[in-house]
């Protein structure tokens, strides 16, 4: 099984992200995601700066990909993806159907991320005649719905990644909630998601974790962790499965996957979509080491 | 300008063209649409009736196709499509990609309006849903700012639909798990927002406790007028705060009637009224005051004001009796 790292999706001061992909270019993973793709406000690391990045990771031999915003609204924003597309160098990974507009004008190789709808082989099909050659299964299918697509189509002319590992992006608005909780407006948000580099947990009055506020995103407050299911993805045809970052530490987390060792999630853990069930569920508890 | 009503029964939409309504949207009895409730939308042979109904008033009535094929049961939302066609139905509400693609090949002559679970909210967005599908329509997600729709309607290559009023989704539409990860359903793969048989309502001393597969949404007092329990509009405690409250929105209805003369300057074609799920007679008060202000606006657009007559009806109608401009007004953001 390929290991991938997603794009860091929290607002980390450039030190840190700049450690961090260091770290990745010293590390046993092969395929690395890397790029803002919830919030355009955030410039702590310029795209220009991702690029110099990803030219390091690439000469460390990486694959990398260059990750586009999920929620694309002013035009602003539209003219930025189109910039990034339109790289020359790097595939992307695209978050939204502007980028993959962009990427099929231009030609350009693309991955499906797992905000882009797709539900059925038929939408599947159709992404990869416009050139998707990857895509990300969205979190809330299953295993069950994996394993039809791929008897339907055997000899799928794309491959497959399942977000496996990390908190999974739920739901984006136009809303900042994190500026929201702080009383900013978020036109003048102080760019305040750097007081949160993982997120705000978000209770029930019955203490339960429910979500983290990312900015505009809402994640699960459980980490998705499917380690135990790599060996059966691998059977049934993944081709990567992605650890999203949380902290530093998940570059050695995706590093002992790559070792096909097993890991400790030091997160409250959930695997529900992938058994067909509520998304936070959890039905395989950690065996006892 | 479009008014755009919606239908959950032939109830509602003799009541909506009745009140004035230029068009009704509707879905089938099945999963195909995103109001698969029971007791609610259309078997083939009332969906015949209705469409009937709306073209002997010369009144248009669209399908709503908008959730997504499963694997292997794709059969039936191409069915749903045929029946559309066959019925010379005036347009199909889509979001997937493959039926979008075989409605566009099977059915060139059916309009297509692309749906907001599509999630379209930019011009490359719409670009590309035009020149593959030859959409004529696309329902913005509403997460865009007024300026960002005036902006988008002066290049979009399609005509715009807004949503105008009702309950107010406050994530970008058809990419919100919040439902599926609480209760394993979602508008996308379910048919439905929050499923009603996951929800419970449990009184306790003086409070209510809200519940949504168990899962405290909310915690009220007995007398407190409270929303459907939705994920995204419960109230809860943060790591810095223990004081409950509603962290992303609290029960509200979307209201726009005071930003129509700017959408109608806009050029949006389309007003769309939400509410497939409630009853006929919300319908009938919705459209009704949907009417006159649309007229009011049209025969003086420099005089037009929102009466208050008409705010009181939409607020009795609305999420916990009160409005909001949403996502237009940046400072909603």
């Amino acid at each position: 099984m390929n290991i991938s790292l997603g794009p860091i999706l929290y607002c980390w001061p450039k030190d840190k992200v700049l450690d961090f992909y260091n770290k990745v270019a010293q590390s046993n993973v092969n395929t690395v995601y890397l790029g803002e793709t919830v919030c355009s406000r955030r410039r702590e690391v310029k795209f220009k700066e991702y690029l110099d990045i990803a030219h390091q990771l690439q000469d460390a031999g990486k694959q990398v990909i260059i990750s586009t915003l999920a929620l694309v609204e002013a035009p602003s924003e539209y003219t930025e993806l189109k910039r990034q597309v339109e790289n020359g160098h790097f595939q992307i990974e695209a978050n939204d159907m502007a980028g993959v507009q962009v990427a099929k004008q231009l030609g350009v190789e693309f991955v499906c991320g797992p905000t882009i709808n797709n539900y059925n082989l038929a939408s599947l099909n159709k992404l990869q005649s416009w050139g998707m050659k990857r895509f990300v299964m969205p979190v809330e299918l299953s295993r069950n719905w994996l394993e039809k697509v791929i008897q339907q189509e055997p000899a799928l002319g794309f491959e497959i990644e399942v977000f496996g590992h990390g908190h999974m992006p739920l739901a984006h608005s136009a809303r900042c909630f994190t500026a929201r909780h702080k009383n900013l407006q978020k036109d003048q948000c102080g760019i305040v998601c750097l007081n949160h580099p993982k997120g705000l947990l978000a209770q029930t009055q019955e203490s339960q974790p429910l979500l983290r506020l990312n900015g505009i995103q809402t994640q699960s407050a459980a980490a998705i962790d499917l380690s135990d299911q790599i060996s059966d993805m691998q059977a049934l045809g993944v081709d990567y499965f992605r650890v999203s970052p949380s902290s530093l530490t998940s570059v050695n987390i995706a590093g002992a996957l790559q070792r096909g060792e097993s890991v400790t999630s030091p997160f409250e853990r959930c695997d529900g979509y992938w058994f067909d069930q509520a998304g936070f569920n959890l039905t395989q508890p950690e065996q006892p080491a | 300008m479009e008014l755009l009503c919606p239908a959950g029964n032939l109830a509602s939409l003799k009541t909506a063209i009745k009140a004035g309504a230029d068009a009704v949207y509707l879905g089938l009895k099945n999963d195909t649409n995103a109001r698969s409730f029971a007791g609610l939308n259309f078997t083939p042979a009332k969906l015949q009736q209705a469409v009937q109904f709306a073209h002997t008033n010369r009144r248009k009535v669209f399908l709503t196709l908008n959730t997504f094929p499963k694997p292997g049961e794709e059969k039936r939302w191409y069915e749903a499509v045929d029946i559309a066609a066959d019925l010379g139905m005036d347009a199909l509400i889509v979001a997937d990609l493959s039926l979008l693609d075989y409605a566009h090949t099977h059915h060139p002559q059916l309009p297509l309006h692309l749906s907001v679970q599509a999630s379209a909210t930019n011009l490359g967005a719409l670009e590309l849903y035009k020149q593959e599908f030859n959409i004529e329509r696309a329902v913005l997600p509403r997460v865009l700012s007024m300026k960002q729709v005036r902006d988008l309607a002066k290049v979009t290559p399609v005509d715009l639909e807004v949503f105008a009023f009702g309950s107010l989704c406050i994530m970008a539409e058809g990419r919100c798990h919040l439902s599926s990860y609480v209760t394993g359903q979602s508008p996308n793969t379910g048919g439905s927002c929050s499923p009603a048989n996951h929800v419970r309502w449990q009184e306790q001393g003086q409070d209510r406790l809200t519940r949504l597969n168990e899962v405290l949404i909310d915690k009220s007092g007995v007398d407190e007028q409270m929303g459907y329990p939705v994920v995204c509009k419960g109230r809860y405690i943060t790591e810095e705060s223990a004081e409950p409250s509603f962290l992303l929105e609290s029960p509200t209805s979307l209201n726009t009637l005071s930003l129509l003369p700017e959408l109608a300057k806009a050029n949006v074609t389309s007003l769309k009224i939400e509410g497939r799920q409630r009853s006929p007679a919300y319908v009938e008060q919705v459209t009704r005051v949907w009417r006159q202000a649309i007229d009011t606006y049209l025969a003086n657009p420099d005089q037009y004001q929102v009466q208050g007559e008409w705010n009181r009806v939409l607020d009795k109608v609305s999420e916990g009796q009160t409005t909001t401009l949403g996502a237009y007004e940046r400072t909603w953001q």
